[in-house]
C-alpha cells in the first residue's frame, strides 16, 4: 500500500490537508487583511503587497518589515531582522522532517515553502504520517487564504464589521488550543513541554529578555530539550523510546 | 525607498525566510539524527504550541480578559472533543458576544 500509492491515495491525502487548513483559513482572514490594511497605510502599492505574501509568507516577519519601513529602516537591517523572526521555521522544518514519509525530496523542499508556526503545528498533531500530498493540500489553503485576504485587505479595508474581525484575531489562538487540549489528555509529557514552554515564553517576553523572534525558539528547545533529558534520564539510554 | 528597491527587498526576505525552511529536508532525512535529537525534535510540536499561545493570547489587547475569555471558551469546546474548526468558531462567538456586552 505505502509502496505503490495510487493517484487516487495521493488525491485522497491531499484532500485531507486541505481539509486540516480549514482552521487555518479562517485563522489567517483577519490577520492577512490587516497587513493588507497597514501595507496600504505604509505606502505599498497593491501589487507589492500581495507579492511580499506571494514570496515571503511569514505573517509576523511581514508585520514587523511594514513597521520597520516606515520607520524608514534600512534594507538590511530588514532583511536580517527577517531572517532572525523565522529561525524558528529551521526548528520546526526539522522536527516535521522527523515525521514525513520516506521518498522524494523534490516534493519536501517544495511543500517547506509553506511551512509557518500554523501549518507546522496541525501537521505535527496528525495522527497518520506526513505525507507529500498531505502537506502540499495543507499548505495550499493556507497560502490562497493568506495570499487572497492580503490582496482584499489592501483593497476593502478590514471589510468585516468591527467587532468580528476584533473577535477573529482569537481564531489562532484557539486553533493551538484546540490542537494541543486533545494531546493534552494522552500524558502528562505533553502538558509538562507546552506549560513550561509557556512559561518560558512569557518571560522571556514579559521581561524583555529576548526579542520575541528568539525567545519562542529558546522556551520552545529549552523545554523539548529539558522534557527529553529528564526522560532520558529516568528511563536509562538503553531502554529509551521515543513516545 | 526607490520601488525597485522593494522590489529587492521583498525577494531578499523571500530568500531568508525560505531557506531555513527547506534546509532540513535538503540536508538529512528522518531517523538520521542521534536518537536524543530525534526525541527532542518530537518534543518540538508540543513545547511551540505552549509558546505560540502564551502570553500572546493575554497581550491580544490592553483589557487582558479579552483573550482570557476566547481561550477559555476554545478550551472548554477543544475539552469535549470538538472538532477544531469548531472550537475557533466557538471562540469567535464567546468574543464577539463578550465584546457586543461590553
Amino acid at each position: 500500500m505505502e509502496k505503490n500509492r495510487t493517484v487516487d491515495d495521493n488525491d485522497g491525502e491531499f484532500r485531507e490537508g486541505l481539509h486540516s487548513g480549514v482552521s487555518i483559513f479562517i485563522g489567517y482572514l483577519p490577520v492577512a487583511m490587516t497587513f493588507g490594511l497597514i501595507a496600504k497605510a505604509t505606502g505599498l502599492t497593491l501589487i507589492e503587497t500581495v507579492m511580499m505574501s506571494l514570496l515571503v509568507f511569514a505573517g509576523a516577519a511581514q508585520y514587523i518589515a511594514l513597521s520597520l519601513l516606515a520607520a524608514g529602516t534600512g534594507m538590511l537591517e530588514i532583511v536580517l531582522t527577517t531572517f532572525i523572526v523565522n529561525i524558528r521555521h529551521f526548528l520546526m522544518a526539522a522536527s516535521l522532517n522527523e515525521k514525513a514519509e520516506r521518498g522524494s525530496v523534490f516534493g519536501k523542499v517544495i511543500y517547506a515553502f509553506g511551512i509557518t508556526d500554523e501549518t507546522f503545528t496541525v501537521a505535527s498533531m496528525r495522527q497518520k504520517v506526513i505525507t507529500t500530498s498531505y502537506m502540499l493540500g495543507l499548505v495550499s489553503i493556507s497560502y490562497f487564504s493568506w495570499v487572497i485576504n492580503s490582496g482584499l485587505g489592501y483593497l476593502l479595508g478590514s471589510g468585516l464589521p468591527k467587532i468580528l474581525q476584533d473577535s477573529m484575531s482569537i481564531a489562532l489562538y484557539a486553533m493551538f488550543i484546540g490542537l494541543l487540549v486533545p494531546s493534552m489528555k494522552k500524558g502528562v509529557k505533553v502538558v509538562f513541554l507546552a506549560a513550561l514552554a509557556a512559561c518560558l515564553n512569557s518571560i522571556f517576553t514579559i521581561g524583555k529578555l529576548l526579542p520575541s523572534g528568539w525567545a519562542i525558539v529558546a522556551a520552545t528547545i529549552i523545554s523539548a530539550v529539558l522534557t527529553e533529558a529528564v526522560l532520558y534520564m529516568k528511563k536509562g539510554a538503553d531502554k529509551h523510546v521515543e513516545g | 525607498m526607490l520601488r525597485a528597491e522593494i522590489i529587492v527587498l521583498i525577494a531578499m526576505m523571500a530568500m531568508v525566510t525560505y531557506i531555513p525552511r527547506m534546509l532540513p529536508f535538503a540536508l538529512w532525512s528522518s531517523k538520521q539524527l542521534p536518537r536524543f535529537i530525534q526525541g527532542v525534535l518530537g518534543n518540538v510540536p508540543y513545547a511551540a504550541l505552549g509558546a505560540l499561545i502564551f502570553p500572546a493570547v493575554f497581550l491580544m489587547k490592553e483589557d487582558i480578559f479579552y483573550g482570557l475569555v476566547g481561550a477559555i471558551a476554545a478550551f472548554i469546546v477543544a475539552f469535549t472533543g470538538a472538532n477544531v474548526v469548531l472550537v475557533v468558531i466557538a471562540s469567535i462567538a464567546a468574543l464577539s458576544a463578550y465584546s457586543y456586552i461590553l
